[in-house]
């Protein structure tokens, strides 16, 4: 009998990849049925923000920096909007999703038994978190480019566009899965205030990283907030005119990131399901 | 690694034991063999272990020393391989809420490799087999507890596996979903399917189980068939008596009746197993009353698990 069950075992690595494509599925499905809601929650907020500040403003007078500086600043704030969509997605689709699963509902049960290794559940999670950032991203850029009064001046540069969105991404979903294993339901507020405002508010999203020349201290303190790194990213891709990072240095930051914060929740997550 | 020297021994441990970080023995050198087709009970109060011991071997708790494997497969070196063989139902309900009741039948068969195809029809089958298939479409979280019990069930055994484990699988069901359960287990047992599980409900371990250990701080204190476990005790018959006054000076008093073979204080009565001396009861009220006690209650049951359990460990299983 053993002999038979050893015959009819899938090798680890074919069962892996069958389990970990199978949960994608499931993800994508989850998605589809919850399409509304999906929109709903990305857009809102940047709407509102390019709305208020590249619309309203202008229209009665209360435009950021005179009429030249406003012309600048709806285009500067197209990569902060398409940034914060990507972390945003972090904390959306990874990081409060595992809250609830490993506070109450533990109903992430099901695929950590399925045969994988149980990092291999934590990578599909960052996975599939990357891919509703990547899709927020796709709803959110047009609503920046044609929401403004002011003309939105684009210098698409592709090469740097079409690697920097899949690493903003992925370090949106390392920063939710980061956060989501080590966050208790209890304390989700106290991170919203202590951790997701800060670093939405301090991610050189409404401004140039460069702009806070005049503030040194917080220039560089700000280097801690990963958003800061993926603003850059999507300003040197959709207007590099404007100033931003060298584009080596955001790449060896945004990989940097992406490793260590990876790193912490993959480790967080089976620290949470195996004992 | 462990190995089975019977080939039909699916579940092989030894020496596997569990120490927590805060000191805590779980499970103490537990060494088990649990044959093909067999439904095996681990019983004990909670706390007892028996959740570490299923989380071992379902590579959910790595063991501190000692080992286990799953039908030959070391569950701790091949985790992957191992998953293949077992299906799980937890103590909690940890369906996938964001899915449909077929969904979570569909999905758990991808994840085990099934083919789009073949995952529906499984489901399909499935959930006419656990009387589900009305509920198809429904959400998840609408289900009752006794249904949503049949759904992890039915999820857990959708990819065939070898063994089944149920960790307390009735705990927090009504009666009548209770039977139900008891029900559907026995059927899985007549169609061969071994089950592995663990229960503190001594009814649960004597009506289902073909053998079951009783486990009390992370080690096995007796193992073998339910009714030999309960003619370990030597007495057919068990008399509980309450009174208003000193229990202990009453245990000591019934100790020294003929036929006694124990008898000790246990939850507010007196508890007395004796063997084939029914005729003992007239003679107990009778001394209860002219020794100046007052009878609150007096009970005569036969021998239980339980029984077998306060006789091991001096408490009882209940919490």
């Amino acid at each position: 009998m053993t002999d038979t069950t050893l015959a009819q075992l899938r090798p680890a690595r074919d069962a892996s990849l069958s389990a970990f494509r199978a949960m994608l599925l499931r993800d994508v499905a989850v998605l589809r049925s919850n399409l509304y809601s999906f929109i709903l929650r990305t857009v809102m907020q940047p709407l509102l923000f390019v709305f208020v500040f590249t619309y309203v403003f202008p229209k009665i007078g209360q435009g950021i920096g005179g009429a030249q500086g406003q012309a600048t600043f709806s285009s500067l704030l197209v990569p902060g909007v398409v940034a914060i969509a990507c972390i945003f997605q972090g904390i959306q689709a990874v990081m409060l999703p595992l809250v609830q699963e490993f506070g109450y509902t533990r109903e992430i049960e099901d695929r950590v038994m399925a045969p994988l290794p149980v990092w291999g559940v934590a990578v599909e999670k960052l996975l599939a978190g990357a891919l509703q950032g990547l899709l927020a991203a796709a709803i959110v850029f047009p609503l920046a480019t044609f929401i403004p009064a002011t003309p939105v001046h684009l210098q698409i540069s592709w090469p740097e566009l079409l690697t920097f969105l899949p690493l903003a991404t992925l370090l949106g979903a390392s920063l939710g899965l980061a956060i989501g294993t080590r966050v208790k339901p209890q304390q989700v507020t106290l991170v919203f205030s202590v951790v997701i405002i800060p670093v939405t508010f301090l991610g050189a999203t409404y401004y140039p990283w460069a702009a806070l020349d005049p503030i040194p201290w917080l220039k560089w303190a700000v280097l801690i907030n990963p958003l800061v790194y993926m603003s850059e990213a999507f300003r040197a891709a959709l207007t590099p005119q404007l100033p931003h990072m060298p584009v080596p240095a955001i790449y060896a930051a945004m990989i940097g990131s992406i490793a260590l914060l990876g790193w912490i929740g993959i480790d967080g997550f089976k620290k949470r399901v195996t004992t | 690694m462990v190995k089975a020297t019977d080939p039909n021994q699916v579940i092989v441990t030894s020496g596997l034991t569990k120490v927590f970080p805060n000191g805590l023995r779980a499970v103490d050198a537990l060494d088990l063999s649990v044959s093909s087709g067999e439904i095996f009970g681990l019983l004990g109060p909670n706390g007892a272990g028996k959740t570490t011991t299923v989380g071992m071997l379902t590579s959910r708790v790595i063991p501190t020393s000692g080992g286990a494997s799953i039908a030959g497969v070391d569950v701790v070196a091949h985790s992957t391989l191992a998953k293949q063989l077992i299906g799980v139902v937890p103590q909690t309900n940890t369906l996938d809420r964001s899915l449909t009741v077929f969904e979570n039948l569909y999905y758990h068969g991808r994840y085990y490799g099934m083919r789009s195809s073949d995952a529906r029809a499984a489901a399909e089958e499935t959930l006419r087999r656990f009387k589900l298939i009305d509920r198809a479409d429904a959400d998840v979280n609408q289900l009752s507890g006794g249904m949503a019990q049949r759904l992890m069930i039915a999820r857990s055994i959708l990819h065939k596996p070898q063994i089944l484990f149920l960790d307390e699988p009735t705990a927090g069901l009504d009666p009548q979903s209770r039977l139900a359960l008891w029900e559907i287990l026995s059927t899985l047992h007549e169609s061969g399917q071994t089950i592995f599980m663990t229960t503190h409900y001594m009814e649960e371990a004597d009506q289902l189980c073909d053998r079951v250990a009783i486990m009390d701080h992370g080690k096995i204190l007796a193992l073998d068939t339910a009714a030999r476990l309960k003619r370990s005790v030597e007495a057919d018959t068990e008399i509980r008596v309450s009174v208003e006054e000193d229990l202990e000076a009453l245990a000591v008093h019934l100790k020294t009746f003929d036929g006694v073979s124990s008898s000790q204080v246990l939850d507010g009565a007196v508890l007395i197993a004796l063997r084939g001396r029914t005729a003992l009861v007239p003679r107990i009220v009778d001394f209860v009353e002219t020794g100046g006690f007052t009878l609150n209650d007096l009970s005569v049951s036969e021998p239980t698990l339980e029984t077998v359990f306060i006789k091991l460990t001096g408490k009882e299983l209940r919490d």
